[in-house]
């Protein structure tokens, strides 16, 4: 009944493979990063990619997202990075530090790394991968699944990114702001690789863009691992608006220490697929998190966001709050998973999703999974899937708003419950203020 | 917390002592050699006397099982089953037909006796201990892999309600069983079902005729007794238009060192406004403190709600198995159907529950509700798995989930996998689910108010549970209350 396993590649896989095998000699690493990348893809190359069977990809087929496997992207062409400079609308206002990294290249050259506060430090993550630091602390290991495809690749591939450290007991007030910018005139494979480490009770806060130009069809694979420290604070907000032909796989993962707090939001603007993977282990006693995030999906879009959130250590408390508006022929996904370990009692952990649906073909799947090994603990997850409430709309159009405005104003609602927990104000009004753009595009 | 401490050494102490129906009846019985192939599957078919479509339905069942393979999402762990080393086919040595209850074995009557199941309708009549006006039910008893009685067959029947052994009513009525069987669990559905269609040897059929509502509660007794032997059962249930029916499924098996398997198959259909309420208490041998032992319950449920405004509703107890993979589902496809799911899971010692239910709207105005209530102590696991989805043409589906878990000890695991797949915007699915420990807050109110401290556990799992043992029929309500105290003796008292 056994049948012999033969690996059958689709095109795509053999196209990272190809790359790959091309590509390894000149990747930055030394013998420990190197030899951690050829095994990452040798389990990539075990598995291939992800399809409806595997569990955790159930709702984003990669292997149907991704036809062919498009070249990895080439060394930015300075011209075209120039262009990056306008990137990062979302916080055009705003006085963040901006620091770019284009086709998976981070650009000093681009990034505003003037008067650097003291106890903060910013390098290229490939200059720190060849002095062979390891491209994956254990750590973070630690709240990552026994494997994922998107990050094998990534650790296979990534050759560079941001690196930050940030002293303990420093606190940033000027956010950063990590622009990230495909910008091939022909479809590339993007992979970049980042990390943010904060020592304890350092505090930081953290903008993080992805932008490429409609119609090309880039593959971005982009990881971002946030190391924070004892009574540490992040906050983290990603905004993918990427053009309307972009794959873009994201993960982060996250290690969170004793006393810390975390907060982070996907927003999910643009881009044909977006598959945004979070990865948090609150690792150390007495940690807070609050984790959402917001799709906004019209047109033919799919927009993935999954969570895996690991309470590994005593008395944690997580807020997740997920929310989909979709419309057209989209589809959302959400798929989220509280897991609380043994020792994690007095855990208090909430998770709500809820999805939107705006049209006839619009389409929603949601798995908010629960797994609990602790007794004393309190944990919930609701999730709901539904239209707008039409006797909310009437109320509004009793007292005399117009129906396509009703609607607005509620689907601004919906959205705003997450958006009004984003702490620093120019980017709450910011990114309300691209919710009621892409409302009114829409109308 | 030293209640906490004295509650889970409470729990570790719960031993198979507490497993009432664990013991063996000695009779002779005739079983098929160990083991499973194609002659296998002819000598079961060949000692029911079927007719020859049924036994190639059967080897077309064998083939396709041969190329499939086991299913392993389920979070349940247990080494490989040797499909082997089991005898497929075991039945009480009996004489050719039986005329009357008293030719029944004696020592398979005492059996039911044991277990409370009255086989007799004399007794049953005579009411002895029932109390006036207290309705009555038709029983069906399956031995290891044969009907050993079936009672109120005759009034039953003055009704038109056909209620057999589905042995019996492949060789008395096969053009309804042809027509209806594998119609809402087809032949290849999956690896257990589809073993379950080469192999099954008996279960109960029941068949409603329009405009009936049966006269009395339905039920099936399950009992494994020989040892390496698995249990396929396989019950059908068809409700004609407007009918109403009530079945109750019981079971238990004794205590062994050995694991034994059963994959059973239940298929439900409901017509044009016709009721089908489905019960089950599930109490096979959970194997002992150390996980040694138990059935490995593999059973493949489903109801299909072909006709408008028809309705199948769900309630299980669940208490025993050392491994269970139970997902009772209904298809919503008539107009304005409903489904309903209640459960009872309550896992100890080293059981491992993995169930739930799938709710598939696919026709216009459909919804359905789930209720369920896992509770987890000693080294347990408890996984709720449930789907709802929406067809794109399920206008105006509805759904809505609440599971709870609760955990006792914190050596057990309690897990929620919950799905939802809307395709059609006016579809409205809700779910909540919660996990938690027993309140101290609330225990302390109860212990204040001069409660022992497990009779206040007591109150607060009874409370907890209530929405479901609300649903079961009478007769079982009182069983199951019985076997949740049973279940948790020893951490609730």
């Amino acid at each position: 009944m056994n049948a012999p396993v033969t690996t059958i590649r689709t095109e795509a896989e053999q196209g990272l493979v190809d790359a790959f095998t091309a590509a390894a000699p000149s990747l930055p690493g030394g013998v420990a990063v190197t030899a951690a990348r050829a095994a990452a893809f040798e389990a990539f190359s075990r598995t291939g990619l992800p399809h409806r069977r595997t569990e955790a990809w159930r709702y984003t087929d990669l292997r149907r997202f991704m036809r062919d496997a498009k070249p990895l992207a080439p060394f930015p062409n300075l011209d075209l990075a120039a262009t990056a400079a306008t990137a990062g609308f979302i916080a055009a206002d705003l006085d963040f530090r901006r620091l770019v990294v284009v086709d998976g290249i981070f650009m000093p050259s681009l990034s505003d790394l003037s008067g650097l506060e003291e106890g903060l430090t910013i390098r290229s993550f490939g200059a720190v991968l060849g002095e062979d630091a390891p491209l994956l602390p254990d750590v973070l290991r630690d709240a990552l699944p026994e494997y994922d495809p998107a990050m094998a690749l990534n650790a296979a591939l990534a050759r560079d990114g941001v690196w930050i450290s940030l002293a303990p007991g420093v606190a940033i007030e000027r956010p950063l702001h990590l622009v990230f910018v495909s910008t091939g005139e022909s479809p590339t494979s993007v992979f970049s690789r980042s990390r943010v480490t904060l020592g304890a009770g350092a505090r930081l806060s953290l903008l993080e863009t992805h932008e490429a130009a409609d119609g090309v069809a880039h593959q971005v694979n982009a990881a971002l691992g946030l190391l924070v420290g004892d009574a540490a604070e992040l906050t983290h907000v990603k905004v993918t608006a990427e053009g309307d032909a972009v794959l873009h796989v994201g993960s982060l993962i996250a290690s969170v220490g004793a006393r810390a707090k975390i907060s982070t939001c996907g927003f999910a603007l643009r881009g044909a697929v977006v598959r945004n993977q979070m990865f948090v282990r609150l690792a150390g006693a007495d940690t807070q998190a609050e984790i959402s995030g917001v799709s906004l999906l019209g047109g033919r879009q799919h927009v993935d966001q999954s969570l895996l959130l690991s309470h590994a250590a005593p008395g944690g408390t997580s807020r997740e709050t997920f929310k989909a508006v979709v419309d057209g022929t989209a589809h959302a996904a959400f798929q989220g998973k509280i897991a609380v370990e043994q020792a994690a009692q007095q855990t208090d952990a909430r998770m709500m999703a809820r999805a939107l649906l705006l049209s006839e073909e619009a389409e929603a799947y949601c798995k908010p999974e629960l797994e609990i090994f602790a007794d004393d603990v309190q944990c919930g997850h609701g999730a709901t899937v539904g239209t707008l409430d039409d006797q909310l709309k009437f109320y509004l159009m009793a007292r005399g708003i117009p129906a396509k405005e009703a609607e607005t104003l509620l689907i601004q609602a919906f959205v705003g419950e997450v958006l009004d927990g984003i702490a620093h104000e120019g980017l709450r009004e910011a990114l309300t203020a691209a919710t009621v753009n892409w409302l009114e595009a829409r109308a | 917390m030293a209640a906490v401490q004295e509650t889970i050494d409470q729990v570790r102490r719960i031993d198979v002592e507490q497993y009432k129906y664990g013991f063996v009846t000695d009779v002779e019985s005739e079983k098929a050699p160990k083991g499973l192939s194609e002659d296998i599957v002819r000598y079961i078919s060949a000692r029911k006397n079927e007719p020859e479509w049924m036994l190639e339905w059967r080897l077309e069942a064998f083939r396709r099982w041969q190329t499939m393979r086991e299913p392993e999402w389920a979070r349940v762990n247990y080494p490989p089953i040797d499909y082997q080393d089991l005898h497929y086919y075991s039945a009480p040595r009996k004489k050719p037909e039986l005329a009357s209850l008293d030719e029944v074995d004696p020592e398979i009557l005492k059996t039911y006796e044991k277990l409370g199941i009255p086989l007799r309708e004399q007794e049953i009549l005579a009411g002895v201990v029932r109390p006036e006006g207290e309705r009555r039910i038709a029983v069906d008893a399956v031995f290891d892999s044969v009907s050993v009685a079936t009672t109120f067959q005759a009034e039953l029947k003055a009704a038109g309600v056909i209620f057999m052994p589905i042995s019996e009513a492949l060789r008395e009525h096969p053009e309804l069983v042809r027509k209806y069987l594998g119609s809402v669990v087809p032949v290849s559905d999956n690896y257990f079902a589809t073993l379950n269609s080469a192999v099954f040897s008996d279960g109960s059929f029941v068949y409603v005729p329009e405009g009936v509502r049966c006269p009395m509660e339905l039920s099936t007794y399950f009992r494994i007794n020989e040892k390496n032997t698995g249990q396929f059962e396989r019950t059908l249930i068809i409700a004609g238009k407007g009918s109403y029916v009530s079945y109750l499924e019981g079971c238990t098996a004794p205590q062994r060192d050995e694991n034994q398997l059963h994959a059973a198959v239940v298929e439900l259909v409901a017509m044009d406004d016709a009721e089908i309420k489905y019960s089950t208490v599930q109490n096979w041998y959970p194997g002992n403190a150390e996980g040694v032992g138990g059935i490995y319950n593999f059973v493949t449920k489903r109801g299909d709600c072909r006709g408008a405004r028809s309705k199948i509703s769900w309630t299980q107890v669940e208490t025993g198995s050392a491994i269970t993979w139970k997902y009772p589902s209904c298809l919503l496809r008539g107009e304005g159907s409903s489904g309903e799911f209640y459960s009872i899971a309550i896992s100890n010692g080293r059981q491992q529950v993995d169930s739930g239910t799938k709710m598939m709207h696919i026709g216009r105005n459909t919804t359905s509700r789930i209720v369920s209530k896992g509770i987890s102590a000693g080294r347990s696991q408890n996984t709720y798995r449930g789907l709802v989805s929406a067809h794109r043409k399920a206008k105006g589906a509805r759904n809505f989930t609440a599971c709870d878990s609760l955990l006792i000890g914190d050596q057990c695991g309690a897990h929620t996998v919950p799905y939802m797949e809307a395709k059609n915007p006016t579809a409205v699915f809700e779910h909540e689910a919660t996990t938690s420990k027993i309140s101290e807050d609330v225990l302390f109110y109860c212990v204040q108010r001069g409660l022992s401290q497990e009779e206040a556990v007591g109150l607060v799992v009874n409370g907890f549970v209530k929405d479901v043992l609300q649903q079961l029929p009478m007769e079982f309500a009182v069983e199951a209350q019985k076997l949740i105290s049973i279940s948790l003796e020893g951490s609730v008292g």
